[in-house]
């Protein structure tokens, strides 16, 4: 292991966290906050902590899978704990492990929250709240990546990390480039959703608050009541951002550089599309007893299909009292998630895609036992190793989720708040049913499973492995 | 630059750990073999795309469209040269092909200009030149040539008694009265380009440049062989061999060749009549004893085999006095190997990779800018540049005394017409000149480069 790369790289990180809350302090000051010095108090801490573990210079500049891990890993708990901070100090939320399951909620863009009031925050707070968010959507590491001068191709081990999706390519030769590429499409999305949600009359603060939660697919919002009092035409246009968050960023890019047909062939993107239509068809029907006005209904619907389906987890309504068949279809939307390479999170639509294919050839293998059959993706065979590698992902999945349902079994709440509590945040989603539905919250639960659930929240958010890698014993061996 | 790299070879992943080191080129490289892409694009910088290079998909999908040169470098010739026709007609773009058949060695200038080859190259040939040329000269450790070939540089080793021991630069073209410029000395793992005060030490590696006539007689003046050898010996009967085979007899030296495999031998026999063929097993040293290696003013060492290479010189630096020159195709232990005591060491794919590299950098600097020739010299620590001088270049018409050069630059050496001129401080350049500037500075592109 190269430990002095590593905290150089966890240096950067804390750093640069840092200087992400400058924006809340700013918030702070203008909107002339009472307790000004919060932010630079914190910003002071992490710069303590972290520019004196960036002068460790690496001795070797080689970097490999493994240590590429560890630090996505790391990190990502580093700046979970720094990251709340704020909200301990503040004393809006006393308890350490609260503060911690609200930030790790924010950068895993879950968006599950123990707050009951989220009004009560100050501006700047919240703005945090939802800045985490944005910063978790795309990641800290491909941020770092476009900017920290490392050796080339070893890069890449960091972006893998801690990208979802099961194969990561790279849209250009150069993984800076490339990382620099992800981040313009991400700000210039976002940018877009800002200037569209002020055009709907929204003030600049809840513009950009609810455009980091959309475009992180986070889900933090800055009412009680989440989105459902906004106008239609900011939720169509929330709802159709969510949407456009989901889908795999190489489709942009693609699109960017005019390869249109490359963009129209991904699989992964047209199966996301229809399965929204489907299950927004679906539950349309299923709820239209509920809401009797079609416009309405359809609105309804399509927000809350797109919210689930892409991890963002906002709501305009209390889906918690739809009938059984439209939980359950929220439910299985909650596994599904969005496309690989998206911000979203869950198990991805690709993957679930391969699975399916997997099932299918696997029938046609016994009724045809001597047949050849290549499970395919965007018309290319896959290889062997890369169905083995979503299998054991899908199984890794399910062991988690299972462990965590059983050490949060111990607070001895219903069955339904569990299973969705564990699904809303190993998939990054945000609200789940009953006791977690969306208008209540994770106070419910004790410390310890505040805990279980803040980890798998990360757990979920960089894919699993990163983080079991950190109970191997072999690899903090010298 | 975006370059595309088709096939990985070792050639293949030797330009992509060149060409990736330096920031400004986008690299795509394609291959066949999914675990050795996935293993090149997790260690460098690059991206990688699966497939067969001669697929007019696979070529799009690396980016074919923007490509300034395609480089494919497959084991398959035919391969190689269907990919770079095919992305000829798709952009357009400089293409290199590595093409090893000797059967198609007449053939290659037809196809070069037919199917609009910027570069045809040929490993074992290029060994084989570059062998060839350390025997004609086999003092020398290493040379290259510029202006046309009427300029060498030429790097040899400083021995016990040689008259240039302590002594300073600025003496030597007095004491020795000869025309030539001492422009790079490695002493250890450092490499100076050496001002007047510099003094010469045993043991350093200088580097000479001059025209062929005025080196020669330089080295003579020190006391160095500077005839070509008279007989060689060459254990391996492969494609090198018979390239060097050719070279060597064409230029009068006798070539022995010892060879295994005896359907080999035949072969070897009718393309080579005037090569003494021995049928044996090189590693036996009874048989090399019985032809004469105690005896021989040269030996190669060219098997396949890189370990049997290695022990075959070192016998033979026991037994001989002569230049021994060993091929290593494979071992990547520099480090190891050059502390053996061998004399010369041969990597054709360093060497291939270093021509079509030379030719990548030539092609980057000629968009907007005059670069002739290009060669590494100093173990890669500093580099000679040929430069052209055109009309409004800034350092033409001044004497070179009242230019205001950086550190760590030399002229070396002026063109004017095919006459070729030391430099000294009251020299001018003149515009249609040629100079050849040697500098331990990078990624030179115009002359005016050199000033302050």
């Amino acid at each position: 292991m190269n430990y002095r790369m590593i905290s150089h790289v966890l240096g950067w990180v804390i750093s640069l966290e840092g200087i992400c809350m400058l924006l809340p302090f700013l918030c702070a000051l203008i909107y002339g906050e009472q307790n000004i010095w919060l932010f630079l108090i914190c910003m002071a801490i992490c710069f303590l902590a972290g520019i004196p573990l960036t002068l460790i210079r690496p001795r070797q500049k080689n970097m490999f899978a493994k240590e590429g891990f560890v630090i996505v890993a790391l990190s990502w708990i580093l700046m979970s704990i720094f990251g709340a901070i704020p909200f301990f100090l503040s004393r809006y939320i006393p308890n350490f492990v609260d503060a911690l399951f609200e930030t790790a909620s924010g950068f895993t863009t879950t968006g599950a929250s123990i707050l009951t009031d989220v009004e009560a925050l100050p501006k700047s707070l919240l703005f945090w709240r939802s800045f985490t968010h944005w910063i978790g959507g795309m990641g800290v590491i491909v941020f770092l990546v476009a900017l920290l001068p490392l050796s080339g191709g070893d890069n890449l081990h960091l972006i893998r990390a801690e990208s979802p999706g099961h194969s990561v390519g790279k849209l250009v030769p150069h993984v800076k480039t490339t990382a620099k590429i992800l981040y313009a499409i991400y700000f210039g999305l976002t940018l877009l959703q800002i200037g569209l949600l002020k055009l709907g009359g929204l003030d600049w603060f809840s513009s950009l608050t609810l455009s980091f939660g959309t475009a992180g697919t986070g889900g933090f919002g800055v009412l009680n009541s989440s989105i459902a009092s906004y106008s239609p035409y900011v939720q169509w246009v929330i709802t159709i951002f969510m949407i456009i968050f989901g889908v795999d960023f190489t489709f942009y890019y693609c699109i960017l550089m005019r390869r249109f047909k490359n963009a129209l062939k991904m699989e992964e993107v047209r199966t996301y599309i229809g399965v929204i239509l489907a299950c927004v068809f679906l539950v349309c029907l299923n709820v239209s007893s509920q809401i009797p006005n079609i416009w309405e209904n359809i609105r309804y619907s399509a927000f809350q299909v797109a919210s689930i389906i892409t991890t963002t987890g906002f709501s305009t309504t209390d889906f918690d009292l739809w009938p059984q068949f439209s939980k359950m279809i929220l439910l299985g939307l909650m596994f599904l998630g969005a496309c690989a390479g998206s911000t979203g999170g869950g198990i991805k639509v690709s993957r679930l895609l391969v699975l399916v294919k997997s099932i299918i050839k696997e029938v046609r293998v016994l009724v045809h036992p001597k047949s050849t059959i290549k499970v395919k993706l965007n018309g290319r065979p896959l290889e062997h190793e890369t169905l083995r590698g979503i299998s054991v992902f899908f199984m890794a999945y399910c062991f988690v989720f299972a462990a965590s349902l059983l050490l949060i079994s111990l607070d001895n709440l219903d069955f339904t708040t569990n299973f969705t509590a564990v699904a809303a945040t190993i998939g990054n989603i945000g609200p789940g049913l009953s006791l977690v539905g969306p208008t209540r919250n994770f106070a419910c639960f004790s410390s310890l499973s505040k805990v279980v659930l803040t980890l798998a929240m990360i757990i979920g958010r960089l894919e699993i492995f990163p983080i079991l890698i950190l109970f191997s014993g072999k690899i903090w061996k010298r | 630059m975006n370059i595309i790299i088709v096939g990985l070879g070792k050639v293949g992943q030797k330009l992509v750990e060149r060409l990736s080191r330096e920031e400004e080129h986008s690299i795509t490289v394609v291959d066949l073999r999914r675990n050795i892409l996935e293993d090149v694009v997790n260690s460098y910088d690059v991206m990688g795309v699966s497939g067969s290079g001669a697929s007019l998909e696979i070529l799009t999908e690396a980016g074919i469209g923007k490509t300034d040169i395609l480089i494919a470098v497959t084991g398959s010739d035919e391969l190689n040269l269907l990919t770079c026709m095919i992305a000829r007609k798709l952009s357009g773009c400089n293409t290199i092909a590595r093409v090893r058949n000797p059967e198609y060695k007449k053939e290659v200038q037809l196809f070069q200009e037919d199917l609009g080859l910027a570069m045809v190259i040929n490993p074992e040939f290029t060994a084989a030149q570059e062998i060839a040329r350390l025997l004609r000269f086999p003092s020398a450790i290493q040379i290259d040539t510029f202006a046309k070939g009427r300029v060498e540089i030429l790097k040899f080793k400083i021995q016990k008694d040689s008259p240039l021991c302590n002594i300073q630069v600025a003496d030597i073209s007095q004491k020795l009265s000869c025309d030539i410029l001492i422009c790079g000395v490695e002493r250890g793992d450092d490499a100076f380009i050496p001002g007047g005060d510099f003094v010469l030490r045993q043991d350093d590696y200088i580097s000479i440049v001059g025209t062929i006539k005025d080196a020669t007689h330089f080295i003579k003046k020190v006391g160095l062989k500077t005839n070509k050898v008279k007989d060689t010996m060459i254990v391996g009967g492969g494609k090198t061999a018979v390239y060097l085979a050719t070279l060597l007899i064409r230029a009068g030296i006798d070539v022995k060749i010892i060879e295994q495999n005896t359907d080999r031998c035949e072969e070897l026999c009718s393309l080579l009549p005037k090569a003494t063929i021995i049928n044996g097993d090189g590693t036996e040293n009874r048989l090399l004893l019985e032809e004469g290696i105690e005896t021989t003013e040269s030996f190669v060492a060219l098997t396949n085999m890189d370990e049997e290479n290695v022990m075959l010189s070192l016998y033979a630096k026991t037994m001989n006095q002569g230049k021994i020159i060993t091929k290593i195709n494979r071992i990547t232990y520099d480090e190891v190997i050059s502390n053996l005591g061998l004399d010369t060491i041969i990597y054709p794919k360093d060497i291939t990779a270093e021509y079509i590299l030379r030719f990548v950098r030539a092609k980057n600097n000629s968009i907007g800018s005059n670069i002739e020739t290009m060669h590494d010299i100093l173990d890669g620590k500093a580099e000679a540049l040929e430069f052209n001088i055109k009309k409004n270049a800034p350092i033409a018409n001044q004497t070179i005394e009242s230019l205001s050069l950086k550190s760590g630059i030399l002229i070396a050496c002026i063109n004017r017409d095919g006459t070729i001129i030391t430099p000294r401080g009251k020299d001018i350049i003149l515009p249609g000149d040629t100079v050849i500037i040697v500098t331990t500075h990078k990624g030179f592109t115009d002359i005016k480069d050199i000033m302050e």
